[in-house]
């Protein structure tokens, strides 16, 4: 399938059986969609190693594997040989569509560059985050680095695609001019393949057009769109985006090992995972009104998105995953905030030994709860720096003069502020394997609630199965399909976590709270610092919390007010946290493994912890 | 199910090998094919541009950057000497000159009216690209480069760090359970590669080092030992370009960790042998492994290349790669097919492995590799 991927596909038969797949840096995940009465249900899956890697070097090797695997469980035939039988010859053999995303490879790596580094720069490194895109440098006129240095970055980066923003429509071109002066001196060369033109898009000030065109023409394979900062007020970045995923489909997949027997086999362009994701949870935003931050975990990134007032950003912050990248996750945290989330003593060279044979081979899983602990501590980091980078970039326009009146003058707003508040947020949407395939729904709801450290009623969700991304790129063809399999298969409710902002000793009341549950049962409870405590709210149910906090605590309407709220519950319930906010955890080793404990026994976490190991 | 396995490292007496020697621009091939080659000698060369001097003219003679063209002496394309006359003004009094002059020598890439600026670029250095292993030019791809075959015995690596390297076997320790200690390493090892058993400390690094090996491969090391090598913390493994005076290749990971007994007696056995070795590591994007290329001589013709196995088999040897067990080698006894709850509660596709002593284990499928070459 090689039609643009910026464009939605038609289908003019019924879809009635779907086969989609999702190709991950490490593993390759199948699912099967069949129509149900009117109904779309996710009913089988399989799973098999991504093969962009030697000895296979061809990523279809791994899709058919994952696809074979799901012959099997369902009994359906799909492969004839290496073909995939599309459309369905009867109930048993074939499917009537099949599709894919994909992040194997390395997925989209690309450098940008704009004039001001935190205007123009940053809106092209939005642009490129937002189409799916790892962003490895940002080049401006006013990053501090000479010339020759960024002509040397281009000449060593290889991204696999150039983004070049800059200017306002009708303003200066020289700044830009110079920029593209310098992309040329460097001859940039793609990561992979040597024979072709290295794509390379063109979305800044559209008097320099023609200054750039004859610039870099013949030195890349150039694409001019629309200016993405037109005014300085106002991003356009869905021009710039649509060309990113129609040049990764035309020039970057079709240059990774086995790509283009993929593009063939699929019924629809290949979508890059993160991308697909975003569609997904932009539609959830949007359908239910929320205020949302979405994550994906994977093996080699972890992609954050949000949705807050209606302005949807994603990031993908490379390098901070659970496999490939499980040792840069050390390196960035450091030690001491993994060791921190660990409910034992280990040594340091022991624990670093570990996780470096996880990096070299990353499709091991843990075996041993020991192993599994040490997994999820390390989850928590990546989770929390990831965030701390989305909450970088998830800003308004900086360089925008604001209107202020009379009553803001003593308020120390500034431009391009991050959009992320989390008492504003209603909802946390977890997706990846290490949060997926939790062997207790309660890990994946701990491990967000530690990462994220929520405040005031926030619920949580995760992705049942992990597959979010085949159901992302099946929205663009069937959205009923869709929206179907998402409500019914993929989205499980956790709960609600409820976190009084604030800090006391422990033992010390926190907060009076009580609960009114729909059948009128209520209950009437203390909270205290320090405590963790877990109460059963079942998926589909709703309870009013009335919560009065002590007079230095906030649980959003202001120190000591109280609040009521309509709660959500989910398979794990209702989940107090007591811990304070910021979470702050013992410094000292006994005391820290001894709180651990607690909290880990108190809403049943693990099969057996105790704190004497 | 059967073909959702791990591949696993290969270590095997005979094969053939196909290294394919890429230039990273266009360039001239050197060789044609059915051309014998040794590992040191040049198969393609490419010019890689020079370095990039940009001037900002307009700024330096304080004129409108369209108005350059009027005081630039020297037109696009046009070789200069280091501190030859670029640009300069002509003011009716000569004190008032202004003479702008090249920091470099080189070509005048552009000039700019629209920025000002004037572009210098150094002279191409030549990159001479070497065959790596000894063996016969089987294929030349124009301008690109050449595929080498080489009939030899071959043993991946699971991780590495430094580039490719060439030098004889020497075997260092007895058995593949002995650590390397830095009093195993003499001035005869000298451009040597060094076969060490269980564990290589940093000291012994620091002396592999000063005694100017050519590589040394070992069972495993400490990262901290690794970290210290490096002089900083390794975040993906993606190795191959460090410079730390030898190329260092792992064959079982993290920790001390004994040779595989196969990979241990195929390297004894080809002790005197000269071996091309890599360090170069890439666990993703196209996985690259490090290895090592003992070539056989011109007459051992007669092998075919491996082909990639198809799934596992009760009987393949393997290694446990996680923990409780990792390191451990055993045989495939048992291919469960139905998932199986283990102690992490996590339903997971198992088999199970029987040791040398008898003893049987249950492993998650995904934690085993298959000892390929076997």
């Amino acid at each position: 399938m090689t039609a643009s991927a910026s464009t939605p596909v038609k289908i003019n038969r019924p879809l009635n059986v779907i086969v989609a797949t999702d190709c991950g840096s490490t593993t390759t995940k199948a699912i099967l969609i069949e129509k149900v009465g009117d109904t779309y249900r996710q009913t089988y899956r399989g799973e098999a190693p991504t093969t962009v890697e030697a000895p296979f070097e061809d990523v279809t090797r791994g899709v058919l594997n994952a696809i074979a695997e799901i012959e099997e469980l369902s009994g359906r035939k799909i492969l004839d040989g290496d073909k995939i039988i599309t459309p369905c010859r009867d109930d048993k053999t074939g499917v009537d569509i099949y599709i894919s995303t994909s992040s194997a490879g390395g997925g989209l790596q690309m450098m940008v560059t704009g004039v001001v580094q935190n205007m123009t720069g940053e809106s092209a490194q939005r642009a490129a985050l937002g189409a799916g895109a790892i962003v490895i440098d940002v080049l401006a006129a006013n990053d501090g680095r000479l010339p020759h240095e960024k002509i040397e970055r281009i000449r060593s980066m290889r991204p696999d695609m150039i983004l070049m923003a800059g200017g306002t429509d009708g303003g200066a071109v020289t700044h830009v001019v110079e920029m593209a002066e310098y992309v040329a001196a460097a001859e940039p060369r793609p990561r992979f393949g040597m024979t072709y033109k290295l794509p390379l898009i063109y979305a800044g000030n559209k008097e320099a057009q023609p200054q750039v065109k004859k610039i870099l023409e013949d030195k890349s394979a150039l694409v001019v769109t629309e200016n993405i900062r037109p005014v300085l007020e106002r991003e356009n970045l869905a021009p710039a985006r649509n060309k990113i995923h129609d040049l990764f489909l035309e020039h970057v997949m079709q240059q990774a090992p086995g790509y283009k027997k993929l593009i063939d086999m699929a019924g629809a362009p290949i979508m890059p995972t993160p991308a697909a994701v975003g569609l997904i949870m932009e539609t959830i935003a949007k359908r239910e009104h929320l205020n949302l931050i979405g994550v994906d975990i994977g093996g080699a990134t972890t992609d954050v998105f949000s949705v807050f007032d209606g302005v949807f950003n994603r990031t993908v912050s490379a390098n901070l995953g659970m496999s490939y990248s499980v040792s840069n996750v050390l390196a960035e945290a450091g030690l001491a905030n993994i060791m921190r989330w660990v409910p034992f003593t280990i040594d340091e060279q022991t624990l670093r030994n570990r996780i470096k044979n996880k990096m070299i081979r990353p499709t091991t899983i843990p075996q041993t709860l020991d192993e599994l602990q040490i997994e999820q501590a390390i989850a928590r980091e990546a989770l929390r720096l990831a965030l701390i980078h989305h909450k970088s970039l998830a800003t308004g326009l900086k360089g925008v003069q604001q209107e202020r009146t009379i009553s803001d003058v003593f308020e120390q707003q500034t431009s391009g502020k991050t959009l992320i508040d989390m008492l504003k947020l209603d909802l946390i949407v977890g997706s990846g394997g290490i949060l997926s395939h939790a062997p207790r729904r309660i890990q994946s709801m701990v491990m967000m609630v530690d990462a994220y450290e929520p405040m005031g009623c926030t619920r949580l969700s995760v992705d049942s199965i992990f597959m979010m991304p085949h159901l992302g790129v099946l929205s663009t063809i069937n959205e009923k399909a869709a929206t179907d399999v998402f409500v019914r298969d993929c989205m499980i409710y956790l709960g609600t976590c409820v976190a009084p902002i604030g800090q006391g000793k422990d033992g010390d009341l926190c907060a009076d709270y009580e609960i009114t549950w729909s059948d009128g049962r209520t209950m009437k409870e203390q909270l205290r610092f320090g405590e963790l405590r877990l109460v059963p709210l079942e998926s589909g149910q709703q309870a009013t919390i009335k919560v009065l906090p002590i007079k230095q605590v906030n649980m959003g309407a202001g120190a000591g007010t109280a609040i009521m709220k309509e709660v959500h519950g989910g398979v794990v319930g209702l989940l107090l946290d007591g811990r304070g906010r910021p979470l702050r955890l013992p410094v000292e080793q006994p005391a820290r493994v001894a709180a651990l404990t607690k909290w880990f026994n108190a809403v049943d976490l693990y099969p057996v912890l105790s704190a004497e190991r | 199910m059967a073909h959702s396995y791990t591949p696993g490292l290969t270590v095997t007496d005979h094969t053939v090998v196909h290294r394919r020697r890429m230039l990273p621009l266009p360039g001239k091939v050197l060789v044609n094919v059915g051309d014998r080659v040794r590992s040191d000698q040049p198969v393609a060369r490419a010019e890689l541009p020079g370095k990039v001097f940009p001037i900002n003219l307009a700024n330096q003679l304080s004129v409108a950057p369209g108005e350059i063209k009027d005081y630039v002496v020297k037109k696009e394309g046009d070789v200069v000497g280091k501190d030859e006359i670029l640009a300069e003004n002509k003011p009716l009094l000569k004190w008032f000159k202004t003479e702008i002059r090249s920091p470099v020598a080189g070509t005048i890439e552009s000039v700019s009216p629209v920025t000002g600026q004037i572009l210098l670029r150094e002279p191409p250095k030549v990159l001479q690209l070497l065959a790596y292993t000894d063996g016969a030019v089987i294929e030349t791809i124009p301008q690109q480069g050449v595929v080498v075959e080489t009939a030899c015995s071959f043993v991946q690596g699971i991780f590495g760090i430094g580039g490719e390297a060439s030098g004889e076997i020497i075997m260092a320790v007895k058995s593949p359970d002995e650590p390397l200690t830095p009093d195993r390493f003499d001035s005869t090892m000298k451009g040597k590669v060094v076969v060490g058993g269980a564990f290589l400390s940093f000291e012994t690094m620091r002396q592999a080092k000063s005694v100017g090996v050519a590589g040394v491969v070992v069972g495993g090391i400490h990262d901290e030992d690794l970290r210290a090598l490096l002089g900083y913390d390794l975040g993906v493994a993606i190795t191959g370009t460090e410079q730390v005076g030898f190329t260092l290749i792992l064959t079982e990971g993290f920790g001390a960790i004994p040779m595989a007994a196969k990979t241990f007696k195929l390297l004894s056995a080809q002790a005197g042998q000269k071996a091309s070795i890599s360090g170069a590591t890439q666990i993703r994007a196209g996985v690259i492994r490090p290895e090592i290329i003992i070539p056989k001589g011109e007459g051992d013709v007669g092998m075919v290349a491996q082909t990639p196995r198809e799934g596992i088999r009760l009987g393949d040897p393997v290694r446990i790669i996680r923990d409780p067990l990792f390191g451990r080698i055993g045989e495939v006894s048992a291919l469960p097919s139905e998932l199986t709850k283990i102690s992490t509660e996590s339903e997971v596709r198992v088999l199970e492995v029987k040791f040398s002593d008898g003893k049987r284990v249950v492993i998650p499928r995904t934690n085993i590799e298959v000892i390929e070459g076997a």
